[in-house]
């Protein structure tokens, strides 16, 4: 019956094209802007490294002032110091860990017809590739020894290695980063994390780096952070001044392979700070925290109050399509109800006509379904257009193409549900004798 | 075939009772032709809608068949009507944007027949009425009296016992109202049960029985012979 079901619903919709026309836009247009709103707010907040989000943590210990928390009510810094994060690399304590930060340096091709142009690179340690899983086209990463030995060594990205050397295989070359030339070990496949989580505190939603230097070269070099910088003292003149200041402006992250190395690491934290308490720093009250990648990105506040309220908005107006729709379908089955009653009498059950006309319902939804994930499309093109930093978010994926239309087959028959009750209650008699 | 005792047909609206029918009782045997007549609002089709399981009553005994339908919910009187009644309606209601195959499906769908028995009784049941040929044609692009034939296709494919006609030539003219009332009572010499009803005199008296209800009563009626009772009720019941 089934098929006959959907055979009657198409019948049904070519019946009245104008009637049908408007049903379906009004749910398409109702789709294509809550999915829209939706696709973006879903992809913002999503897991980004689903397979290891629970092992990888973000470390925060609190140095702050002891008059005023970092952030209210009593949040620790996002980054960690120079004196910390060299600690807690020499310490070695996690399974991976990966202190790193922004850095902006000119790069000079060898190629005179490409000008020299400023880009965006991390310094880092080798444990960020095994943590952070960017896949690799050639080469590897560098090594514990090229870390500990200040290497001028470098692991680029595909899009850097197609500017400067075609996408051919560089590893072996150099290329020549603030007057200093490095050498690639390794060149990445194109890889952009939708959120780029491990360094939120310059821009969620930011391209991924260009290159990838040891920390300790960077250090080495005296390159200052680009990126983000907090200090709640200022501090003393001078690279050593700065370095063994209380300023933040390092990410440090670890991978624990366990609950139980997690309670390992943290204890191993406050002990850490408990130490260092007893040389006058960490005046505030123990306050260490291990968000994993997912609380990472809530407590950063990645999706922000705006989005969320934005989302309601447009499923409000998916209501108001609805409502809309509600309003035809009713007027579109009460003009069918002559042929509801022929139906009755000629042995169709109410249940019957229910399922029929939800299932013409459904062909509508889907219809309009169908038409709202084109607007979707259309709205996230005009999205990524509008919103730069919003490019790696505002797209489509098949979690959303299934929600759109399962949302837009619910609407429809949440929407025709009414309508439908209110045909079956037709008596027989009466629209046969009026016909 | 059918059968009703003291039957009665109460419309109540929050000020006034408008009794519809009131004991009425009726016996009409298998492989007769009943002609119903009255003046209009006398109850006739009321009567119809009720034989026709489309209607409740208030009270009184109703069987079909030797079924009893007292207490028999929506989707019992839904699949009885759709196995043993066929209706024919005066404004003929074919559903227009169905062609003359499909409307004539209509009620085998609901029935649970196979793709094939529907096809072969559509086939079969058209080419009783003479429009096998036109099978693709849609009801706008025939004459009343064909539109008529279709839905008397319609009502027939099911092999119904009982077919129920309610004006069934009020919209034609005197050719083809001959012509629709030649064909129902042919199909009613090859045994199915018709009860028609009608303003017509003269095709009421083609009928084998007339029934003349005023007032939602039967006031006057051919004589027939004592009923039997129908299976299942051990009552011997007095009737009209």
């Amino acid at each position: 019956m089934f098929t006959y079901y959907l055979q009657l619903g198409f019948h049904s919709l070519k019946r009245n094209p104008l009637l049908t026309a408007l049903m379906i836009f009004g749910i398409a247009l109702g789709i294509g802007t809550s999915m829209t709103s939706l696709s973006v707010f879903y992809l913002m907040g999503s897991d980004p490294i689903p397979w290891k989000s629970d092992k990888l943590h973000a470390v925060q210990l609190d140095n702050w002032s002891k008059e005023e928390p970092y952030r209210t009510p009593n949040e620790p810094p996002d980054q960690v110091t120079y004196l910390e994060a060299k600690a807690l690399m020499e310490a070695g304590k996690a399974d991976l860990q990966a202190a790193m930060y922004k850095v902006v340096w000119p790069l000079q091709p060898d190629n005179a017809e490409i000008k020299p142009f400023s880009s965006l690179g991390r310094a880092t340690f080798k444990d960020f590739f095994a943590m952070f899983e960017p896949p690799f086209k050639y080469g590897n990463p560098w090594d514990a020894a090229q870390d500990n030995e200040h290497a001028r060594v470098t692991v680029v990205s595909s899009a850097l290695n197609e500017k400067l050397f075609g996408g051919q295989d560089s590893t072996g070359k150099k290329v020549r980063l603030n007057e200093i030339e490095y050498t690639i070990v390794g060149v990445l496949d194109k890889w952009q994390p939708r959120v780029k989580y491990y360094d939120l505190t310059n821009g969620a939603f930011n391209d991924s780096e260009e290159y990838y230097v040891p920390f300790t070269t960077a250090i080495e070099l005296q390159t200052r952070p680009s990126g983000n910088n907090s200090c709640w003292e200022s501090s003393k003149p001078g690279w050593d001044g700065y370095l063994a200041s209380d300023c933040v402006w390092i990410q440090f992250w670890v991978q624990l392979n366990s609950q139980a190395r997690e309670d390992e690491y943290m204890a191993f934290l406050n002990n850490y700070v408990n130490e260092q308490k007893k040389l006058g720093r960490f005046a505030r009250p123990l306050n260490n925290r291990l968000p994993d990648v997912n609380e990472w990105i809530e407590a950063q506040g990645v999706v922000s109050g705006d989005a969320q309220i934005q989302v309601g908005l447009s499923f409000a107006f998916l209501i108001v399509c609805l409502v809309n729709t509600i309003g035809l379908l009713l007027a579109k089955f009460m003009r069918k109800s002559s042929e509801i009653g022929l139906r009755r009498a000629l042995g169709a059950t109410r249940g019957q006509l229910f399922t029929q006309h939800l299932v013409e319902a459904g062909v509508i939804g889907i219809s309009g379904g169908l038409i709202g994930l084109v607007l979707t499309w259309l709205g996230l093109m005009a999205v990524r257009g509008l919103y730069a930093d919003l490019y790696n978010v505002a797209r489509l994926d098949w979690v959303m193409v299934l929600t759109a239309i399962g949302l837009s087959i619910t609407a429809a028959v949440l929407a025709g549900l009414f309508p439908t009750w209110k045909a079956c209650q037709i008596t027989p008699a009466v629209q046969l004798k009026t016909q | 075939m059918l059968k009703m005792n003291h039957l009665s047909k109460v419309y109540r609206t929050h000020l006034i009772e408008t009794h519809a029918l009131r004991d009425f009782s009726i016996h009409v045997r298998e492989g007769e032709f009943v002609a119903v007549t009255g003046p209009s609002g006398s109850g006739k089709t009321t009567f119809l809608n009720i034989a026709g399981l489309l209607e409740e009553f208030s009270g009184g005994e109703f069987w079909v068949d030797g079924v009893d339908v007292r207490g028999m919910n929506d989707d019992q009187r839904s699949r009885l009507r759709n196995e043993k009644i066929g209706f024919i309606f005066q404004g003929f209601n074919l559903i227009p944007d169905l062609n003359l195959f499909d409307n004539v499906d209509v009620p085998l769908r609901y029935r649970g027949f196979s793709a094939a028995d529907r096809k072969r009784r559509i086939e079969e049941t058209l080419s009783r009425v003479g429009l096998a040929s036109r099978m693709k044609h849609y009801p706008a692009e025939l004459s009343g009296g064909q539109q008529q034939r279709v839905a008397i296709a319609r009502a027939l494919a099911g092999s119904p016992r009982l077919l129920l006609a309610d004006e069934p030539t009020g919209n034609l003219d005197s050719l083809m109202a001959r012509g629709v009332m030649e064909l129902l009572e042919e199909i009613n010499r090859q045994g199915t049960t018709i009860i028609m009803v009608t303003h017509d005199p003269e095709l009421a008296a083609r009928a084998q029985r007339n029934v003349h209800v005023i007032d939602g009563q039967v006031t006057d009626f051919d004589a027939e012979p004592q009923l039997r009772v129908p299976a299942g009720n051990d009552a011997a019941v007095a009737l009209a």
